[in-house]
């Protein structure tokens, strides 16, 4: 279970706006993040990640509890065992494929999780490659393995299908529900696209309205 | 046949060059990590005094360098006293101020070649469990290599032809401090042309060399020079 209530004001094109979200979201959901832009879908991401510090709440996870104002706990991102896909990737360019998602694991190497990884995820050809070498597709695909291999407790996708055509966006849908189902995650997916969230999620955090209080079954789409 | 002298003045040069080199890669590589992310507001200030070797004449620097290693009082007498060290007119003098000299020919491209890295490649090791140290040496520092290597030949190339402060602050003296820059305007003066000829062609190619191969590292659209053309 993820316990979010959190409040954070953001500066913003239209001035500055307030981000309030108090919600629990379910072990083993996948929920998508939707509103409009600026309404701090990312921000929320990098607030539960602890890239970003809200301005007042408390976020646990799986009954830790990982950021408390009250208590002035703030675990950095190191401890806070949540895996993290960027817009970008943020793939390393200076590691191959499989150094990638070497790197992701602590001290206790399982070669065979990155294994299992590298095939299910099709990258068995592509494993001695660069980055910079990758289509978009294949570079989602390795950093969603890259994040899987760190055991995280929980998963943030944000907005992972933004820079793929329409053809690879539903292959890789596919690729995220298998990673989410195969590896029993807790996923929060950040999405704008109505027919995406309808396909994947079970839950749905909508967020930009004033203060979002609770979760919605996707099924309302 | 080549005179001692003209080889010890090269080896002199040469070493102060290394030296220097190493001494700043050493330092400026925390120093550039911290110029490249720290949000503290005296950090311009940083940066100024970084850069202050660029513009400020190096006479100056050496004026006020022979000052500080002065033995009768200041700092100068605290190293005389306590440790019976002398750095004006020796070696280690003129290796320190050859250090605070090239600072920002090292700091320079290792800043900007941290801060053109995307934010996200730190964050992504940060959300992996990786520490600061380990994310600098594993991710951030191969992925600046241009510039680490842009750094060390411009450092290299730049104390090699450093000659206003080295004056000032070590004088001429051969096999101590008259680094080959010196020896070329010393045997001008004592119109001996044929020795400043292979001190200057010696100088002249190592720095054509050292420039080559920084350009060819550099190549494509996005280097360190295309990046800072105040520099270039």
């Amino acid at each position: 279970m993820i316990e979010l209530d959190i409040r954070k004001q953001m500066l913003t094109a239209d001035g500055l706006r307030s981000l309030e979200v108090s919600v629990e979201i379910p072990r083993h959901s996948l929920t998508c993040i939707w509103g409009p832009s600026g309404s701090g879908k990312t921000t929320l991401l990098r607030m539960i990640a602890g890239l970003v510090k809200p301005d007042k709440g408390t976020i646990s996870i799986n009954s830790i509890p990982v950021y408390d104002s009250g208590k002035k706990i703030n675990l950095v991102p190191q401890r806070r065992h949540v895996g993290y896909m960027f817009q970008d990737y943020a793939l390393f360019p200076n590691m191959t494929v499989e150094k990638n998602i070497r790197f992701a694991q602590g001290r206790d190497k399982d070669k065979e999780l990155v294994e299992t990884l590298i095939r299910e995820f099709g990258l068995d050809n592509l494993r001695r490659q660069k980055p910079d070498k990758l289509s978009g597709g294949q570079k989602q695909r390795v950093a969603l393995a890259r994040a899987i291999a760190a055991k995280p407790h929980l998963l943030l996708l944000d907005e992972p299908l933004s820079a793929v055509d329409e053809e690879m966006r539903l292959s890789l849908q596919d690729e995220i529900v298998k990673a989410h189902t195969l590896f029993s995650m807790t996923t929060l997916m950040v999405s704008h696209d109505r027919a995406e969230i309808a396909r994947l999620s079970t839950h749905l955090l909508p967020i930009g309205q004033g203060k979002t209080v609770g979760l919605e079954k996707a099924s309302f789409l | 046949m080549m005179d001692t002298d003209f080889i010890t003045t090269l080896a002199l040069t040469g070493k102060l060059a290394v030296l220097t080199t190493i001494i700043l890669l050493v330092i400026g590589l925390p120093v550039a990590y911290w110029l490249a992310y720290t949000h503290c507001r005296v950090k311009v200030v940083f940066e100024a005094l970084v850069c202050m070797p660029m513009v400020l004449p190096p006479t100056v620097m050496g004026y006020y360098l022979l000052l500080a290693f002065n033995p009768q009082k200041g700092f100068g007498g605290f190293l005389d006293r306590f440790f019976d060290v002398r750095l004006a007119f020796t070696f280690e003098g003129i290796l320190i101020a050859s250090v605070l000299a090239g600072l920002p020919f090292m700091i320079q491209p290792l800043q900007n070649g941290l801060q053109g890295l995307p934010v996200s490649y730190r964050e992504a090791a940060y959300t992996l469990g990786k520490s600061k140290t380990k994310t600098f040496f594993s991710v951030l520092l191969p992925n600046i290599r241009p510039s680490v290597i842009t750094g060390i030949a411009l450092t290299f190339a730049h104390t090699i032809g450093e000659f206003g402060i080295v004056l000032m602050v070590g004088g001429s003296i051969p096999g101590e401090t008259r680094i080959a820059s010196i020896a070329i305007y010393d045997e001008v003066q004592t119109l001996n042309y044929r020795q400043a000829d292979r001190y200057s062609l010696i100088l002249f190619l190592l720095s054509f060399v050292l420039l080559v191969i920084i350009y060819s590292i550099n190549r494509g659209p996005n280097n360190y020079f295309t990046n800072n053309k105040h520099l270039g």
